[in-house]
């Protein structure tokens, strides 16, 4: 990782409202999948792909490469999105999400799109596979990282826990987790569905170090990414707060756009306020 | 009689020694530890009873303990597999792949990663423990999975040689083994070849085929010894690969026969016999009589007064093996 200078932050933000733009496009051509997940997780995952990650989207299967496991699947038309924008493939094939013969599947498979790194959708099951990656590259003193991308919603499964457990247990600390805490399930809020609360001495009872940070501030997201590096003892937890929907101010917060796309016209709505936050972006850092 | 090209053990008809299959998973994890660094063994806190503890002695830092958590069994061995090494899953099948079947087709079938499932304590000859330990499902779970290949073998030293094939394959593969001792009937210089049935017996002019799979193999052998008597010939096939399943084998056997039996410890619903009936259905159709657990659960008692319970015995795959004769 370079240092993150203000030029830096700045060209994040614009490549972020980039992403931003193709999910929406990418949603109203499918005609169905998640909003406000991806949106909320562009910022994160613009963050991985063009300034943590350790990658060659030339050489996907590079060997020395950082891994960087989705856990909640349904979100992955963001991966999608800024694996393109980072040169993965090119970014018209983003049309093709969820459409026949696509290798962008409705949930990512890793054996159709190199660079996926796994298969998700049902939800719990990512940590636990970013805990076998960890040991493993461990037990041959592997230098590279691996990420796990996991929701809130998805800590209601046992084996969330099952594998926060064995990370712990083993101090996996070249495994770093990031929980989307967007506070928002299918049914509702997460409170109220099924309260996760207190995660922060949930996990660090499990023998992870946490960290907590506003999931839309590159400088702070980054900074404990470093923070996390230097952690020797334990694996360690970023709970990520994030706003769902976030950049279209008419959709954040609402959970009922979790698992729908936009109408045609309401996308054509939602991509001239992007545009025009990206305007405001370029202007209050000139 | 017995094929001799096979070299099968000389007292199968006589006092066979007895081994439990799970040793052989035992024996042939040592020799993996020895001959391929990338094996490591991952167990949910039943090290001594899935016969994992000598690999954990032996090699402490490639065994992996999960506790008893069978669905972060599946997902740790994907993540492991999926970086680069051969994982050993082990518990017993009515927990692993009985409760983490969603993990193992999501992350390991449809993941494509080459991990290895040894389902331990499978049918209902784990006896005492009753029903809850009895896996009688585990094939049918397994088979409809995409990607996944199936063994389960018919003595400890066939079984050690399914390991090493696991081992060697490079995707998922759901292996089955069982709790007691039964009669070793290969040696270990019969032939073991992934996908490849074994004829291991053969009267003249056979008129049923008795495809068996699993530790009952044993069974069949007795009962096509006893049909010989009572002038009944008989072919006997051990399909150790449930999946892929040996086509050209079986359907030249029901060619010749014009009759099938099927043998497995496990549901006669969904498993080893459906596989034959669907492949039969197909391409040749015969009369099949099916030998296995007719839509029960298990239930305590001693592994003999269960085989007779539930039919599974000689004398029911005798009776089987007439029946489906008179039906031609």
């Amino acid at each position: 990782m370079t240092t993150l200078t203000d030029q830096k932050i700045r060209e994040l933000e614009l490549k972020a409202d980039d992403i931003r733009q193709t999910i929406i496009k990418m949603l109203v051509e499918a005609g169905s999948g998640h909003t406000a997940g991806p949106l909320g997780m562009a910022d994160i995952f613009t963050a991985f792909y063009f300034h943590i990650l350790n990658h060659d989207p030339k050489n996907p299967f590079w060997e020395e490469r950082d891994r960087l496991i989705l856990s909640n699947g349904h979100i992955v038309p963001v991966r999608y999105a800024a694996m393109a924008h980072a040169g993965y493939f090119p970014i018209e094939e983003c049309m093709t999400l969820r459409k026949f013969g696509s290798r962008l599947q409705g949930h990512p498979e890793r054996v159709r799109l190199p660079g996926l790194e796994t298969t998700s959708g049902p939800l719990g099951s990512g940590l636990g596979q970013a805990a076998g990656y960890a040991y493993g590259a461990r037990m041959d003193g592997k230098k590279f990282r691996v990420y796990c991308a996991m929701s809130d919603g998805e800590q209601d499964a046992g084996n969330v826990w099952e594998a926060a457990m064995f990370a712990g247990n083993n101090k996996l600390s070249n495994l770093t987790a990031v929980m989307d805490r967007n506070n928002i399930q299918i049914d509702g809020m997460t409170e109220s569905v099924m309260p996760l609360e207190p995660l922060r001495k949930k996990y660090e009872a499990f023998n992870w170090h946490v960290i907590e940070v506003n999931g839309h501030n590159f400088r702070q997201f980054t900074d404990a990414i470093e923070e996390a590096h230097a952690i020797y003892e334990q694996p360690t937890l970023i709970v990520a707060h994030t706003i769902p929907g976030k950049g279209i101010p008419e959709i954040e917060f609402d959970y009922r756009w979790h698992g729908k796309p936009p109408t045609p016209e309401e996308a054509k709505q939602f991509l001239s306020e992007l545009r025009t936050l990206r305007g405001k972006i370029e202007s209050e850092h000139q | 009689m017995l094929n001799a090209q096979l070299r099968l053990s000389e007292s199968i008809f006589g006092k066979p020694e007895e081994k439990a299959t799970r040793d052989g998973f035992g024996t042939a994890l040592l020799e993996l530890g020895e001959r391929d660094p990338r094996v490591v063994v991952l167990c949910a806190d039943l090290a001594e009873s899935t016969r994992a503890l000598a690999f954990k002695e032996k090699y402490p830092k490639r065994y992996i303990e999960l506790g008893v958590a069978e669905q972060n069994l599946a997902t740790v061995g994907s993540g492991l597999a999926n970086y680069g090494k051969i994982p050993f899953i082990a518990s017993y099948a009515a927990f692993s792949p009985g409760r983490n079947n969603e993990q193992i087709r999501t992350t390991i079938s449809l993941n494509n990663v080459p991990v290895k499932i040894a389902g331990m304590h499978a049918g209902v000859s784990v006896g005492p423990d009753g029903a809850t330990h009895q896996a009688l499902e585990d094939i049918a779970l397994m088979r409809v999975q995409p990607n996944m290949v199936v063994i389960y073998p018919c003595d400890a030293e066939e079984a050690r040689k399914a390991v090493l094939a696991a081992a060697a394959y490079p995707g998922p593969v759901y292996l089955r083994f069982a709790r007691e001792k039964t009669p070793l009937m290969t040696t270990r210089e019969t032939p073991f070849t992934l996908g490849k049935a074994n004829v291991m017996w053969r009267s003249e002019n056979p008129q049923v085929a008795i495809l068996a799979t699993g530790a009952l193999l044993y069974q069949a052998l007795r009962a096509a010894q006893d049909l010989e008597r009572e002038h009944i010939a008989a072919v006997v096939a051990n399909i150790h690969t449930i999946k892929p399943l040996d086509k050209e084998t079986v359907v030249s056997l029901a060619r010749e026969t014009g009759a099938v039996v099927t043998v497995e410890e496990h549901q006669a619903a969904g498993g080893f016999g459906g596989a034959i009936a669907e492949c039969l259905s197909q391409e040749h159709p015969v009369p099949i009589e099916f030998i296995g657990v007719k839509d029960r659960f298990g239930q305590s008692g001693e592994p003999p007064e269960l085989y007779h319970e539930y039919g599974l015995d000689a004398q029911a795959i005798a009776a089987a093996a007439k029946k489906v004769v008179s039906r031609k």
